[in-house]
């Protein structure tokens, strides 16, 4: 009697538990594209690309891209200013990515700052990851 | 009657297993290793956030001071914005004032020590004179190859860096 409510409490604490870290690429795409007010088809990787490439003056006047870090290549590695390999960007590569929304929020806002001297709009977000999930 | 002892062992195994593992402090030191290595301190916040961008620096290379200081700058982090959620910020000042170099948990951080002024709180570990002396003999050319960046690089040459082996053995200076 109690076994069969054992377990059955186990696998729903199972359940709430892996709905909870279900973040991925396409359901961080419909968050943002939710927040941006267009529909997903609305985010774009062409756009998501531009972004990742275009170099802009940082903070010290030298040119600062995501590139600049990440590689021309998101899906090769990287290094980060002091010599540390940076795991690839693009989940194709690195199915970590994209995984962890408290993460990926922390690392926009953290980037964009560096990168763009301001904080990244939601269409931003979802074109970055738009282009990132189809690089390979 | 059986199952639903069960069940009683079950929960309470759960339940005492999970006060073992979340009551343990997590930035215990557990001794010197000796005069190069650093003792095995370790708190998860400071692994995972502070080496995603370098190795996470030992808390005996900076005085309690220079801790201060540098955590509260974290979105101005040597040009880069490095900032945290408030909660991971003080979890992790919190270990790094535990096991810092003037807290007397480490032979490194007492050497640190040594030669640092009473009130100095550097921000760069590079800066103090400890640091200096011991890489007297390292000249500008080799700290800009390639594949060593800068002397904030510590695992470039201390191959065993990341688990806080500073033994000289253990350098390889890379040659280009």
């Amino acid at each position: 009697m109690i076994k069969p409510l054992l377990y059955g409490g186990l696998a729903v604490l199972g359940m709430a538990s892996a709905m909870a870290k279900a973040d991925s690429p396409a359901s961080l795409m419909a968050q943002y594209a939710q927040q941006a007010g267009v529909p997903v088809s609305g985010l774009s990787a062409s756009r998501g690309a531009t972004l990742y490439r275009t170099e802009h003056p940082g903070r010290d006047g030298q040119a600062v891209s995501c590139a600049g870090c990440h590689t021309a290549n998101p899906a090769q590695a990287g290094r980060s200013r002091v010599g540390k390999r940076i795991e690839p960007l693009a989940p194709a590569a690195n199915p970590q990515r994209f995984t962890d929304a408290a993460k990926v929020e922390k690392w926009f806002r953290r980037n964009c700052q560096d990168v763009l001297q301001r904080e990244c709009s939601a269409q931003e977000k979802g074109d970055f990851i738009a282009w990132l999930s189809q690089a390979r | 009657m059986n199952y639903l002892l069960r069940g009683i062992g079950v929960v309470a195994a759960v339940g005492v297993f999970s006060l073992l593992a979340f009551s343990l402090p997590s930035g215990d030191a557990h001794g010197d290793g000796g005069g190069n290595v650093l003792p095995r301190t370790a708190n998860k916040a400071w692994q995972q956030e502070c080496a995603s961008c370098h190795i996470a620096y030992s808390p005996a290379f900076l005085p309690k001071a220079s801790w201060r200081r540098l955590m509260s700058g974290l979105d101005q982090h040597f040009g880069e914005n490095a900032s945290l959620d408030p909660a991971t910020q003080a979890d992790i000042l919190r270990f790094l004032e535990a096991n810092a170099a003037d807290s007397g948990t480490s032979r490194m951080g007492s050497r640190v020590m040594q030669s640092m002024g009473v009130s100095a709180a550097p921000l760069r570990i590079t800066d103090t004179r400890w640091f200096v002396r011991k890489h007297d003999e390292v000249s500008q050319a080799t700290w800009s190859r390639k594949s060593i960046g800068s002397a904030a690089n510590c695992a470039a040459c201390h191959r065993q860096a990341e688990q806080g082996v500073f033994d000289e053995d253990t350098v390889r200076i890379p040659k280009q």
